[in-house]
């Protein structure tokens, strides 16, 4: 199963949905979908997951590469994570990084 | 102008279809650079070497890249390799060299060896799975990424002498499954019960070994259908690889980032971590066990030989590694730094230490370079050092371990004579007062923190097996109860085994209080072995490395069923926190002479105040500690132990200038009065003289 990557930048937000699984394979576009949703500096990333079912550590890598570009002055936004995905930002600590919430921030 | 635009990170050729180029020699190990990944590995007596490539769990190679005799530099072949997915691939070493037992060398190019630097290993992702025996490489070196967000973690940064220590089994802690946690035996299994350790009040955890090992070694099936495992893992095969079986992500590679994140919640509670390291052998046994690195690599670095190319065997387990050969050393400096900076570990106990301090022939050295090495080094300079001063080769070195001002020492001393006195053994009390105040014996010229503390550990009966069993019961370990050690000083209380002899139990539980205040009160640095602050018993097996199972699984139940003992324990934890005069870092004897009005810190006692029973059938012994609370106020503590078979009255020293003494703890009651929450001890009626139960021990506190 491949990942599908759609992004948007509203005002200060930029928001990543992502749907399928975040591997190794896909990771690559995945980091490339931050780089370009960061250009505009914005100072909030959501990361919509509801549609990613699983995450490998590549996956996990992108995210700690997210957090630390965007630096401490940037929020980042975890939203509906699938329970395996939660699992794997618990078990790995990154959770304490980021807000996981159930929907958007407004 | 950007790193990616240096000529050095250019490919100068290519093999086996790979842009390569010349690497770095040193960091040794693999590191990922900006756009490939640097191989380095070092062989003194290697005539070739070819770094293997795989896709991740792939059991044939992907590429075997032959090192040009231009990448080599000294004794060290190192290789830039572009274009890979560092994700995905696990790599290994072919050697070419001699065959040549007798000269030390077994280079077998058929081999694929792991790394010795491998970050991480493949081939054990989880506890027991699927084993893959014909696999052609079992343990797989693998890349790892150093990018944890560890936010501003600090580590605690205890003195020494106010550690309290818990020698924790990682998976043991949770894996039974009365734990409830949500990944039963894993590093997230115990970040879940950070609370538990915070509550019972230890400030230190001691975790037994965590470095890459292979739990199915020598693991065999019992008529039964028990199987056996190696359940400890003093057995390295990784020294830089953290357990991937420990971690529940360990299946999907990030195993470093799930340990981390129980380092850094084990800070933030205020808990240092230390970890046992083994570096006295590998997991490669003798010539006769697998070849899964180090013997590939450089079997004569590696390894102590006889000088007819045998393995020396001061480890006790097939192989010794010789760690004052200067390249071995290194090898171990390098790992220790490593997990200090990179993984935040604060301490490690180094487990038969006395084996490093040998040299690469086996005898002892008076000035050992690796010990030096590690106790002057900067990046170690706020870690703990601590030596198990024994090894089986017969080197025991306690109190006199080569410590350059660092190095502590489990005191095995200590071990043996508390538990010689709590079962009556007579003439113990001079001995016992020697243990009490640090063993200045042993230590004279280092202090108390010199001196870990403990009556039980890992190794022999848990605290409630002590007082359980007369010998030990290692049926289940499928020995014909030959193994493990049979000095064990414990006395079963009348009955071997489980009792329903009330009076039986009670003894038990009175001399498992017994036992933790003794270690409670000593001076020097007090070890708990998980497991006892809730009367764990392993059913008198005093060696149970090879029992992944309810004999060795902490049972959480014990909380609830033995809250009285827990409780019990937790109080006198907090009861030594609370008062300095237990944690003093200078002998007693010195600087007595300025205490004006005060009585000297420490001062011996019997059943007559002022006068203990040194004599040789003696079985009691008292002490008071005086001294000075945080805030300044003046504190005494009063410690008397009965060890004589019925009550005996002890008279009491007066406590200067109108304090009276309060009672904490006197293991003779039944809980809750065994002991007393700190600033609700009552007042002693009779501040002259107190009746002590038979077997038991008493703690007052000045107020």
């Amino acid at each position: 199963m491949s990942l599908e990557i759609a992004s948007a930048v509203t005002g200060s937000t930029a928001t990543i949905t992502l749907v399928g699984e975040l591997d190794a394979a896909s990771a690559p576009a995945f980091r490339e979908a931050i780089e370009k949703a960061t250009t505009g500096a914005p100072n909030r990333l959501v990361l919509e997951l509801g549609g990613l079912s699983f995450m490998a550590s590549a996956g996990l890598r992108v995210l700690i590469f997210a957090k630390q570009k965007l630096g401490t002055g940037v929020s980042l936004y975890v939203v509906a994570p699938q329970a395996p995905v939660l699992d794997t930002l618990e078990k790995t600590g990154f959770v304490q990084s980021v807000y996981v919430v159930a929907s958007a921030p407004t | 102008m950007s790193p990616d635009q240096r000529i050095d990170y250019y490919p100068t050729r290519e093999v086996a279809g790979y842009r390569v180029r010349p690497g770095r020699p040193l960091p040794f190990g693999a590191w990922l650079g900006p756009s490939g990944v640097n191989f380095s590995v070092f062989s003194n007596n290697a005539t070739a070497c070819t770094l293997v490539l795989f896709e991740r769990h792939e059991r044939t190679p992907k590429a075997e890249i032959d090192l040009p005799e231009e990448f080599r530099v000294g004794n060290v072949w190192s290789v830039m390799v572009f274009d890979l997915d560092a994700e995905n691939i696990e790599y290994a070493f072919r050697m070419d060299g001699p065959f040549d037992p007798p000269a030390g060398h077994r280079f077998d190019r058929s081999k694929l060896l792991c790394d010795p630097y491998a970050k991480a290993m493949g081939g054990r992702d989880v506890w027991l799975g699927d084993p893959d025996w014909l696999n052609p490489y079992i343990h797989r070196s693998r890349l790892i990424f150093e990018d944890f967000d560890w936010e501003d973690d600090r580590r605690p940064g205890h003195p020494i002498g106010d550690l309290v220590i818990y020698e924790a089994h990682l998976r043991g802690f949770t894996r039974h499954p009365s734990s409830g946690v949500k990944a039963a035996g894993t590093y997230a299994g115990l970040r879940e019960k950070i609370p538990y350790l915070r509550a019972l009040g230890i400030n230190c955890i001691e975790l037994m070994p965590i470095f890459e090992f292979d739990e199915w070694e020598n693991s065999r099936e019992l008529p039964d259908g028990q199987r056996l495992v190696n359940y400890w893992g003093y057995s390295t095969l990784g020294f830089f690889a953290p357990k991937a079986g420990y971690a529940a992500t360990g299946k999907y590679g990030m195993q470093a980032d799930e340990l981390k994140a129980l380092v850094k919640d084990l800070h933030r509670a205020g808990i240092e971590v230390m970890l046992d390291v083994v570096f006295n052998h590998t997991g490669e046994g003798n010539e006769r066990g697998p070849t899964i690195s180090f013997r590939g690599i450089d079997n004569k670095t590696y390894y102590m030989l006889t000088p007819d190319g045998w393995y020396y065997n001061f480890s006790g387990t097939g192989n010794t590694l010789a760690c004052n050969n200067p390249v071995v050393r290194s090898m171990v400096l390098d790992c220790l730094r490593y997990w200090a900076a990179e993984y935040h570990i604060d301490g490690f106990r180094f487990d038969l230490a006395s084996i490093l301090g040998r040299d690469v022939y086996g005898a002892p050295l008076s000035n050992p370079p690796l010990l030096e090495t590690l106790a002057a080094d900067p990046v170690l300079a706020r870690c703990k050092l601590i030596a198990e001063a024994w090894d089986p080769g017969g080197l025991y070195q306690v109190g006199s371990f080569p410590s350059y001002g660092r190095w502590a020492e489990w005191n095995g001393r200590y071990r043996d004579d508390v538990r010689r006195f709590l079962i009556g053994e007579p003439g113990m009390a001079a001995a016992m007062a020697q243990r009490i105040q640090g063993s200045p014996d042993l230590y004279w010229a280092r202090g108390t923190t010199a001196s870990v503390n403990f009556v039980t550990c890992h190794d022999g009966f848990t605290l409630l097996d002590l007082f359980s069993y007369n010998g030990k019961h290692n049926e289940a370990n499928g020995e014909d109860n030959n193994d493990g050690s049979n000095d064990n000083h414990s006395w079963n209380s009348g009955w071997e085994g489980p009792s329903t002899d009330p009076t039986v139990n009670a003894l038990r539980a009175r001399q498992v209080r017994n036992a933790f205040v003794v270690l409670l009160t000593s001076q020097g640095i007090p070890l708990i072995l998980m497991g006892d602050e809730v009367g764990h018993s392993q059913g008198g097996n005093n060696n149970a490395y090879c029992q992944d199972n309810e004999i060795s699984w902490f049972d959480w139940g014990l909380c609830e069923r033995n809250a009285d003992l827990l409780r019990f324990v937790t109080t006198m934890i907090a009861f030594r926190r609370a008062h300095p005069v237990l944690r003093t870092r200078i002998w007693f004897d010195r600087g007595q002479s300025d205490r004006d009005g005060e009585y000297p810190f420490l001062t011996f006692h019997g059943t007559e105040a002022w006068s203990a029973d040194f004599s040789g059938a003696s079985r009691t012994l008292a002490f008071m500690l005086e001294g000075r609370l945080e805030n300044g106020a003046r504190d005494a503590v009063y410690v008397a132990m009965n060890m004589y078979w019925e009550g005996l009255s002890y008279t009491l020293p007066e406590p200067l200038d109108g304090r009276r003494w309060h009672v904490v703890a006197n293991t003779s009651l039944p809980s809750p009065h065994d002991i007393y929450d700190l600033g609700a001890e009552p007042l002693l009626e009779d501040q002259r003289r107190i009746l002590m139960g038979a077997r038991s021990v008493m703690v007052l506190v000045t107020r």
